[in-house]
């Protein structure tokens, strides 16, 4: 039997693995330790589980565990390394690049030190989600202190060319930071091969606990500094003061730990369901996958159904928990920034569904949630004037529509 | 967010979904909003020239659940009323009457424009002056 509803919105978060949940509880309560404490053998309880989950989760993405600090989250890391490095190379030049497409936490971590006196170039992207490097090249300066691209999108799971684009950073003299928020866990990250400088990441998209992140930063060539955001303590070699979430970094190494042992299998699996509900979605007439298909996230599938509103067909298919481009919960009714730059019609960018599969989604749930959608579609085509205009042949864009 | 029941159920089991003859000289169409805006609403009135009184009225519409139950209940409330009467339809009256919350006011208002772009379409049609209040 089926449980409803199902999740399909592993992007957002995903559940955590009962075996990171295991790993965590004794933190809680018995060896409740402040890793900080240097006097006594529950401060050294601590300090050890923190150790081993450092090697953890610097194992997942070849770094060595002294270069990775621990934060909230992604968020958090994001603001670190942007804010950060503005601060502490601010004399080296102000000159930062990103890309439309980026989540809000660097956006708006730029946009902030823009009013610091930052000079920020948004590299827009082209149709299929994917920056061109032309452009990025062009945008360089001398005076360029770091690029950000993400490593794979959020919205539409599109994979940078984060190698290439890191040795033009470099070739720059350039740093190059990366939000891999979405990436790590699912697909291979190596901060080695790939040449990156400073990373982020959380735990809570990949089967660990909320409020634990990460920002792995380079030890050596270059060494990498950023200005703490927070003062106190010193922690994290002074980058990030505060207690040690204990619980939730035992949780974090945990959930690397398993990522890496099975993300082989994982993938195999978790791909052929992407790929059989995507194959079927597409069928549907109408239907257009968003962003680059080929270097694309295993898990994740952004489809819009043109003549259907986002919201309206979320409504139509409350078995599904899913996530939809149209924000229509404000005046002002603004679809989706990431769907709009890649040069999406408004009615398409409105239109879009998101799934987002996991380590645990079923081929009952792919099946059924295929179902779902396709009857939902055509309930909602059967009462909308577009598809109707559509299907006339009455092009939609000579009609003059009264925007409100 | 979670819809209010009326909303759900107006989403689930729409009222007069459909489409009436608009070249017919009884018949008024008013097609309201924009595909960029996420909202179309098209409602569509069928008027008994004798006694001025709504016969029909049916809808299409590509929106959000309560876009789509705002036009629905706008169809109910239409059949049955003169085009006098018609025009006092208040987008507040939807609006209480969903239960819709403040961000999907625009919605209401959206049903409200429908309705008066579909009597004036009927009024132009039939060489009446056209209404000039529309929201």
């Amino acid at each position: 039997m089926i449980q409803l509803p199902i999740y399909l919105d592993n992007n957002a978060t995903t559940p955590m693995d009962p075996r990171v949940l295991e790993t965590m509880l004794p933190y809680f309560t018995q060896k409740f330790g402040n890793a900080a404490s240097r006097n006594h053998s529950f401060g050294w309880e601590g300090e050890e589980a923190v150790d081993y989950a450092r090697e953890q989760v610097a194992k997942l993405i070849n770094a060595d565990p002294k270069e990775i600090i621990f934060t909230s989250g992604a968020t958090e890391s994001d603001n670190l390394a942007i804010k950060g490095v503005f601060e502490m190379y601010a004399e080296k030049g102000k000159h930062i690049i990103t890309a439309t497409t980026e989540h809000k936490a660097v956006l708006d971590a730029c946009a902030h030190i823009e009013k610091l006196g930052a000079e920020v170039t948004y590299l827009n992207v082209q149709e299929d989600g994917l920056i061109n490097l032309d452009e990025l090249k062009a945008a360089l300066r001398p005076d360029t202190i770091m690029v950000s691209i993400m490593y794979a999108n959020n919205e539409i799971g599109v994979i940078q060319p984060i190698k290439e684009i890191s040795e033009l950073t470099k070739a720059n003299g350039s740093l190059f930071m990366t939000d891999a928020t979405q990436a790590v866990g699912k697909i291979p990250v190596d901060v080695k091969a790939d040449g990156i400088d400073l990373l982020a990441f959380t735990a809570h998209k990949m089967y660990g606990p909320k409020g634990i992140g990460v920002l792995y930063v380079r030890r050596k060539n270059p060494r990498v500094k950023v200005t703490a955001q927070m003062d106190g303590g010193g922690h994290e070699r002074g980058m990030r003061s505060g207690t040690l979430n204990v619980p939730g970094i035992v949780g974090l190494g945990k959930a690397c730990e398993l990522c890496q042992l099975e993300m082989t299998s994982d993938t195999a699996r978790i791909k052929k369901l992407r790929d059989k509900l995507e194959t079927e979605l597409l069928k549907v007439e109408e239907a257009y996958l968003n962003g680059n298909k080929e270097h694309r996230l295993p898990h994740v599938s952004n489809i819009s159904f043109k003549y259907v509103e986002g919201e309206g067909l979320m409504m139509g298919i409350k078995d599904l928990a899913v996530s939809s481009g149209s924000a229509c919960t404000s005046a002002s009714l603004e679809p989706s920034y990431v769907l709009k730059s890649l040069g999406l019609d408004d009615e398409l960018a409105h239109s879009s569904l998101r799934f987002g599969l996991s380590r645990f989604t079923t081929e009952e749930e792919i099946d059924f949630a295929i179902e779902h959608v396709k009857s939902a579609v055509a309930k909602l085509r059967d009462m909308s004037p577009l598809w109707e205009m559509f299907k006339e042949g009455i092009d939609l864009k000579s009609i003059e529509w009264q925007e409100h | 967010m979670a819809y209010s029941e009326k909303v759900i159920d107006h989403y689930t089991n729409p009222r007069n979904i459909g489409t009436l003859d608009k070249a017919r000289q009884n018949v008024g169409t008013g097609l309201v909003g924009a595909p960029e805006c996420g909202d179309v609403m098209r409602l569509q009135i069928e008027v008994d020239d004798e006694t001025g009184t709504i016969t029909e009225a049916k809808f299409k519409t590509f929106g959000c659940g309560s876009a789509i139950a705002s036009s629905s209940l706008a169809t109910e409330w239409l059949k049955g009323r003169t085009i006098e009467d018609a025009v006092k339809i208040d987008n507040m009256d939807i609006v209480e009457e969903l239960s819709l919350p403040p961000v999907k006011i625009h919605c209401s208002v959206l049903a409200e424009d429908a309705i008066k772009a579909a009597i004036n379409d009927y009024r132009i049609k039939n060489g009446l002056t056209p209404l000039t209040e529309i929201k």
